[in-house]
């Protein structure tokens, strides 16, 4: 069994290949690089280095969203088409899930957060142990989602590369039951997506589509604006 | 090279999802395209950030079902051809994004084909081409003149200095309170009026092949808007035919003057062109009497469509270009010759 795992949710890329219970090889890089542009090639590279033809791969692990519109949309077309080409299995992973897998064993609740401006946020909630989720994923005003944690009375880890932007409204609301993952732990890995979509099921390849967690106003602001840009 | 070529295209510049598998540049084996025009209507344009929702939702099963159509396996192609630009950013990227997926799980060839020279070359699967040629390509976002002395080789001769005509027609239809896309609609309401308005054509400086329709366009609001404050009725159908005169005119007199100072042995059009009965039937006219040969491909290949990527990339596989890994939608690409 090998899998791919690609994460190109957010602005960092995080690939990596496992045999069986074993992590190949991984790469996470955080330099603000177009992933249109080089996901394939860190794809090509880490494949070449680990000596695995695209034959040999049995499934492919793919971050589904929430993210960027445009980090998303790259993850999944690549995931899809690989898996349809090779004729493989295909596991999406919440992209927040991915990122609460970095506290795993945090004696608490896991709250991985994406910043979306205007004192939004990405955000979820999961269980430390087991990492099933608590609260759903969604795209919440950050002050009302620290709110709903604050009543489980429970220790909560923030995890993400944005924890820093929302520290102190998190301060506020939560005081001492709240804590931050260390930096070297606030990047998405795909070692992680590769274990979490092992416990995943398949999906079906033609009709996998991002997870945007915020369509219905993404495409109200479309109507108001009338054909404004990229995000 | 005696072996029989065939490369899967894909295109998702716009807002059509489409794969086809063509043989030898000239033989259409399989040409499927998913259209996303019902669900852009609703905007009166295309949105960009739904086009590229939609291209994620169809790609796999668009190109899957142009290799059934085509009844072959990812192992007979001997190369992949995708639109790297110029488009939409947002839905280039799912094109070449699952193109290198494709040529990566399959280990073949992968090359980025600019929109235009697909456009000119969907030419190649109805009639074979001759050189030197000539290209009028027009459709909702190019407006366009090339001279090609042989294979590979484009020079932009002519192009649109502001809208493109296809963005004008609808921006002039959206006035004149017609659906959107705009084209089919003041064409057909052209052909009822009796007495055309008459705007002004736009010529530019003397001997350019340059286009302009940003004027055109405001003198067309500027009419209407002005009869609306006295009141008067206008005939939608006066509009409409004003304003495809004065576009058909000035086209077809720049097209004729350039096929004659390149001494062209043909001249083509391509784009939504070919679905303007107006203008369609003034290049027939014209060149007819000049007795140079004009071609205009069958409906489906005018519009967007990976059957004309895959045309233009069998010539460039022919040539040995190839792309890599790290293409990128170019979403301001500029034409380039490949010899
Ligand atoms: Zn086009």
């Amino acid at each position: 069994m090998i899998y791919l795992g690609i994460d190109t949710s957010n602005s960092p890329l995080a690939i990596a290949l496992a045999k069986d219970d074993t992590i190949l090889i991984e790469e996470t890089s955080n330099l603000k690089i177009n992933h249109s542009l080089t996901a394939m090639p860190a794809v090509e590279d880490l494949m070449s280095k680990a000596k695995v033809n695209p034959s040999e791969l049995t499934h492919i692990a793919v971050a589904e969203g929430p993210g960027s519109y445009t980090g998303v949309r790259i993850g999944l077309t690549i995931a899809k088409t690989l898996a349809w080409s090779l004729k493989i299995p295909l596991h999406m992973v919440s992209s927040l899930k991915v990122l609460a897998a970095n506290g795993q064993f945090f004696d608490g609740i896991i709250c991985p957060l994406m910043d979306a401006r205007r004192g939004t946020a990405f955000m979820g909630a999961y269980d430390g142990e087991s990492l099933e989720s608590v609260i759903p994923d969604q795209h919440s005003d950050v002050r009302e989602f620290l709110l709903q944690l604050k009543e489980t009375g429970r220790p909560v880890l923030f995890v993400g590369m944005d924890i820093e932007i929302h520290k102190e409204t998190i301060g506020e609301v939560l005081g001492d039951q709240a804590a931050f993952a260390a930096p070297q732990n606030r990047l998405p890995r795909a070692s992680n997506l590769i274990m979490l979509a092992k416990q995943s099921n398949e999906q079906n390849v033609h009709h996998a589509v991002p997870e945007y967690r915020r369509i219905t106003e993404a495409e109200a602001n479309y109507l108001k604006a009338q054909g404004g840009g990229e995000s | 090279m005696n072996e029989d070529i065939y490369v899967l295209g894909i295109e998702t510049s716009c807002d059509e999802t489409a794969a086809s598998v063509v043989k030898n540049g000239t033989e259409i084996i399989s040409n499927v395209v998913a259209s996303q025009i019902e669900s852009h209507k609703r905007f009166g344009g295309v949105v960009p950030e739904i086009a590229s929702r939609h291209h994620v939702e169809q790609i796999t099963l668009v190109i899957e079902e142009a290799l059934q159509q085509a009844n072959m396996t990812p192992a007979e192609l001997s190369a992949v051809a995708v639109t790297e630009g110029p488009g939409l950013v947002g839905a280039l990227l799912i094109g070449v994004n699952a193109a290198k997926a494709f040529a990566f799980a399959h280990q073949l060839p992968i090359i980025g084909v600019h929109h235009i020279a697909g456009h000119i070359y969907a030419n190649r699967l109805a009639q074979e081409m001759e050189f030197p040629l000539l290209a009028l390509v027009i459709s909702g976002g190019h407006t366009e003149l090339v001279y090609m002395k042989e294979h590979g080789h484009f020079e932009v001769i002519g192009e649109t200095r502001d809208d493109a005509a296809g963005e004008a027609y609808d921006k002039v239809a959206r006035t004149l309170n017609l659906p959107y896309p705009g084209g089919p609609h003041i064409d057909r309401l052209a052909h009822e009026s009796t007495n055309p308005v008459d705007f002004p054509r736009v010529w530019l400086e003397e001997g350019t092949y340059d286009f302009s329709f940003s004027g055109l366009k405001s003198s067309v609001l500027n009419y209407m808007h002005n009869a609306a404050q006295r009141g008067e009725q206008v005939k939608p159908e006066d509009v409409a035919a004003g304003f495809q005169n004065s576009v058909v005119e000035v086209v077809t007199s720049k097209t004729l003057r350039a096929a004659d100072q390149y001494k062209v042995r043909q001249v083509i059009a391509a784009g939504g062109v070919a679905a303007n009965k107006g203008l369609r039937a003034s290049l027939e006219k014209e060149f007819t009497e000049k007795g140079i040969p004009f071609f205009i491909p069958p409906l489906r290949l005018c519009t967007d469509n990976a059957a004309m990527i895959a045309a233009a990339g069998t010539v460039m596989f022919e040539k040995g270009i190839r792309g890599n890994m790290a293409m990128n939608g170019r979403p301001g690409m500029e034409m380039a010759s490949w010899i």
